[in-house]
């Protein structure tokens, strides 16, 4: 039935390729800003390193665990049992799908609307779903369950930070000793971080690369890298010099510069869990494209193919080099507020829920969730001025998004019918 | 628009200082402004009041500037109208030292021998709580930093204390210049008002100062 499409297997790969690399493409250049412009700003790095830096993280994010976001977007919300009668109709959709979430994010780019590709691609999926294969079709649980989800990951990103603001309070800013707690403590948010990622990166999680660690092997694993990563946020803290010019600077610049290290660090696993949620945006599609045309069985849990992982991994760093190093430096010049403990803390706990987020195969918007934790800073009396004209602004794009995402997909799906069949 | 890069606004504390630094730069020219009046030198006198007047008006400006960055949808570290109250405070600095420059000019005043020194004694007294409550408003981002907890707000608390510490003492001060000048009220005539005047004014400076100090302690409890 696929060789009676005019247009030919290798045709439809391509053009499901280029869409999703255009996709991948998008989420560099307008997102990654997100996750090292704080770094930029705070004059922790500059923009060549950030981008550098992000290239390398955000990639290996993608490859090591963006494959779950990945399977929930190609089979996650919609019926596979009911699209297994029809597979053409996925394709038609999951073309579909990437069409117009690529179009609305090119147009509400030009108009300088910020929306969220994760938002643009459910709501295209979900679109061309309830109405081209039939109400039933959707997996409203699923939908219902990421959602919901978009609503409880910034509050979590809230909370994490507002509890690890307090935690930099009370181990470090509120001691005699800020500089010399700061060293002492520093590398432990090093090895916490690591670890963490590590853990959540390991256990059961690298399928896709044939490694399978069950719990005591992926613990272990993970404290040797949350050591490693201790001992070089330990030898890199040590290089930082306390304030040599006294009075001039408030007495917690020394402080502060030892957050502009821990700041990197979170900055990257920022970077990486963003790489790790965001790639799936726009692969996923393309992994169901690719199923359908080689017939395979589309609710098998295939894992997903290194390939896909490393076409939205080079879109993702392709879109960074020629136009999101351009949105760092702006981003970086609006928020100098944020002095590097704070970033430490927003992103600290930004990355943290992401990752988790990325591992339980859960689509969410990484910006909202970064928006929430410097928020949950701000509760903490921790940031001058906080414009909550913002969060009225996420609930516009949000409104915004989804119904445009699934009116554009049910278009494009039957454009990409009537092309194709 | 990114939506990281529009979620931050300015944070009033910066020009907060910035402000209290004009004002206390104002009070700070009333002890030559003094002086003067003491040596009865006129053209210093007018000269002085002008310099008075161009540190009101950058007082002002960062004033003014300020009150358009604080729209009631931002979500700032202090309470907006705290931070409102205490920017008046420390215009009325400002405010004070003004109107003593200009009366000072106006009626060309030179210092009754008998009050000079405990004149300027008062003055500098009130000039060393007005530099407190300086410092104690440069705290304002040291607060911030640590979220407005712990060691740094008992520092604070004491840096307050003792800026009213000083307040008292100019009010002591204050009583004994002004009985100083009822003694020679009637060699004055009605130019005792006047001085009477002038020395309201100047100790109502160090009040200002304390104000400051009083409602950032509150702003720090909440």
């Amino acid at each position: 039935m696929i060789d009676a499409s005019p247009l030919g297997i290798p045709m439809i790969l391509w053009m499901a390729g280029a869409l999703a690399m255009y996709m991948a493409w998008a989420i560099g250049a307008n997102d990654v800003a997100n996750a090292m412009g704080t770094s930029v700003g705070s004059g922790a790095l500059t923009i060549r390193r950030a981008v550098i830096v992000a290239a390398v993280l955000e990639f290996s994010g993608a490859l090591f665990v963006g494959g779950h976001v990945t399977d929930t977007v190609r089979k996650g919300m919609l019926d596979m049992q009911l699209v297994q009668a029809d597979p053409q109709l996925l394709l038609y959709g999951m073309l579909g799908s990437l069409a117009a979430a690529a179009t609305l994010l090119a147009v509400a780019t030009s108009y300088g609307l910020p929306i969220s590709t994760t938002h643009a691609i459910v709501g295209a999926i979900v679109g061309f779903g309830a109405v081209a294969l039939g109400v039933d079709a959707v997996n409203w649980g699923k939908v219902a369950q990421i959602v919901a989800s978009w609503v409880t990951s910034p509050l979590i990103g809230a909370v994490l930070s507002f509890l690890t603001f307090n935690l930099v309070r009370y181990l470090i800013l509120d001691r005699d000793q800020p500089f010399e707690a700061a060293r002492r403590v520093g590398p432990f948010f090093f090895f916490f971080v690591t670890f963490v990622i590590g853990l959540v990166t390991l256990f059961k999680g690298l399928k896709n690369l044939n490694l399978d660690f069950d719990l005591p092997e992926a613990f272990g694993l993970s404290c040797v890298i949350g050591i490693a990563g201790g001992c070089l946020g330990s030898l890199v803290i040590r290089r930082v010099k306390r304030a040599s010019d006294g009075l001039a600077d408030t007495r917690f610049g020394g402080v502060e510069r030892i957050f502009v290290v821990l700041q990197i660090m979170t900055a990257c696993a920022v970077a990486f869990a963003h790489g790790s949620n965001d790639v799936a945006n726009s692969i996923g599609p393309l992994a169901a494209v690719s199923a359908v045309v080689r017939e395979a069985d589309l609710s098998q849990k295939a894992p997903v193919e290194i390939w896909m992982l490393v076409i939205g991994g080079i879109g993702i760093v392709f879109g960074l080099a020629t136009w999101g190093y351009r949105v760092m430096e702006t981003v970086g010049r609006k928020i100098t507020e944020l002095t590097p403990s704070r970033g430490f803390s927003a992103e600290l706990a930004a990355a943290l829920t992401i990752v988790l987020a990325s591992r339980l195969g859960i689509p969410v918007s990484t910006t909202h969730i970064l928006v929430g934790s410097v928020l949950g800073v701000g509760i903490a009396r921790g940031i001058g001025a906080l414009d909550l004209r913002v969060v009225g602004r996420i609930m516009v794009s949000w409104v915004a998004t989804l119904p445009i995402a699934a009116v554009l997909s049910i278009f494009f799906f039957y454009f990409f019918k009537g092309l194709l069949a | 628009m990114s939506l990281i890069a529009n979620l931050f606004g300015h944070s009033p504390i910066r020009p907060m200082q910035e402000h209290m630094r004009a004002a206390v730069e104002c009070a700070r020219q009333i002890l030559p402004l003094f002086e003067e009046m003491v040596a009865g030198d006129k053209a210093a006198i007018a000269a002085r009041r002008q310099e008075i007047d161009r540190l009101e008006h950058e007082a002002d400006r960062i004033k003014n500037e300020i009150r358009s960055h604080l729209p009631k949808r931002m979500f700032l570290a202090v309470e907006r109208r705290d931070m409102l109250e205490i920017l008046d405070y420390q215009d009325s600095i400002a405010d004070v030292a003004q109107d003593i420059a200009e009366l000072a000019d106006m009626r060309g005043m030179v210092v009754p021998k008998a009050l000079a020194a405990a004149f300027l004694d008062l003055v500098r007294r009130v000039l060393t709580a007005c530099e407190q409550a300086e410092r104690v408003v440069n705290e304002l981002d040291e607060l911030v930093e640590t979220g407005f907890r712990g060691r740094e707000v008992a520092r604070v608390d004491q840096m307050i204390a003792e800026l009213s510490r000083m307040e008292s003492e100019t009010d002591e001060l204050e009583e004994r210049v002004q009985r100083l000048l009822f003694g020679i009220e009637d060699e004055l005539g009605i130019s005792a008002m006047f001085w009477y005047q002038l020395i309201d004014k100047a100790a109502g400076m160090a009040d200002y100062a304390e104000r400051v100090g009083n409602r950032l302690r509150l702003l720090i409890a909440n």
